[in-house]
């Protein structure tokens, strides 16, 4: 009974997965494949955690933790990006 | 595969919940009309999927196994704190650079703002 609630909770967030993959794919800006990418991060994070729980480990807890940082890293480098045009900007020579 | 104790079968529903609220944010995501409902959408619906299953593998953990992981909780304190803050950078960018609003919408307060300055 547990197995089957979790595999089903697999197969939903599998299919929300799918569903965001068409948002980056037709997105008609740029923020909107961010913000889909971003959402997908963390629904991998969510279906790490089910991993976790469905096989009875928990080695995988640090890699949760992990792609929350990457994820927001990513996102915040790519909002910096459209914002305007740098990453990092440079200190002025003097 | 029993269920004997019930604060497992709470743990794996609670896991189901948020699933079932990462669909509905993926749902939202397809069928909003602009950026900014987009987003709406997609920060608040799945951070509240996430939290959900994260607190559901916590629960697991720490019945099933007596572990209380640290990191889990450290995990569900991260995407808490960061996870909106994402979404406003995002929708900061995609106003700055003159992404449109939706026909339907009906106000656009910051648009006299940014013609002031």
């Amino acid at each position: 009974m547990v197995e089957l609630i979790l595999m089903s909770s697999l197969f939903l967030l599998i299919l929300s997965i799918l569903l965001t993959l068409y948002r980056v794919i037709k997105g008609p800006s740029m923020p909107d494949r961010v913000q889909a990418l971003d959402a997908i991060g963390i629904n991998l994070l969510a279906g790490v955690a089910i991993f976790a729980v469905l096989l009875r480990t928990s080695a995988f807890l640090e890699i949760i933790l992990l792609i929350g940082i990457l994820s927001f890293v990513g996102t915040v480098a790519f909002a910096r990006f459209i914002e305007r045009g740098v990453v990092i900007e440079r200190k002025p020579a003097d | 595969m029993n269920v004997s104790l019930p604060i497992e079968a709470i743990a794996v529903i609670l896991i189901f919940i948020g699933t079932v609220f990462a669909f509905l944010s993926a749902i939202g995501l397809i069928r909003l009309p602009d950026v900014y409902t987009r987003s709406h959408a997609a920060s608040k619906s799945a951070t509240l999927g996430v939290l959900c299953v994260l607190f559901g593998t916590l629960l697991y953990f720490w019945i099933t196994e007596g572990v209380f992981s640290v990191r889990l909780l450290l995990g569900i304190f991260f995407v808490f704190l960061t996870a909106p803050v994402a979404a406003h950078v995002i929708c900061r960018a995609a106003y700055r650079s003159n992404v449109e609003l939706a026909e339907e919408s009906v106000q656009d307060d910051l648009k006299k703002v940014m013609q002031e300055k």
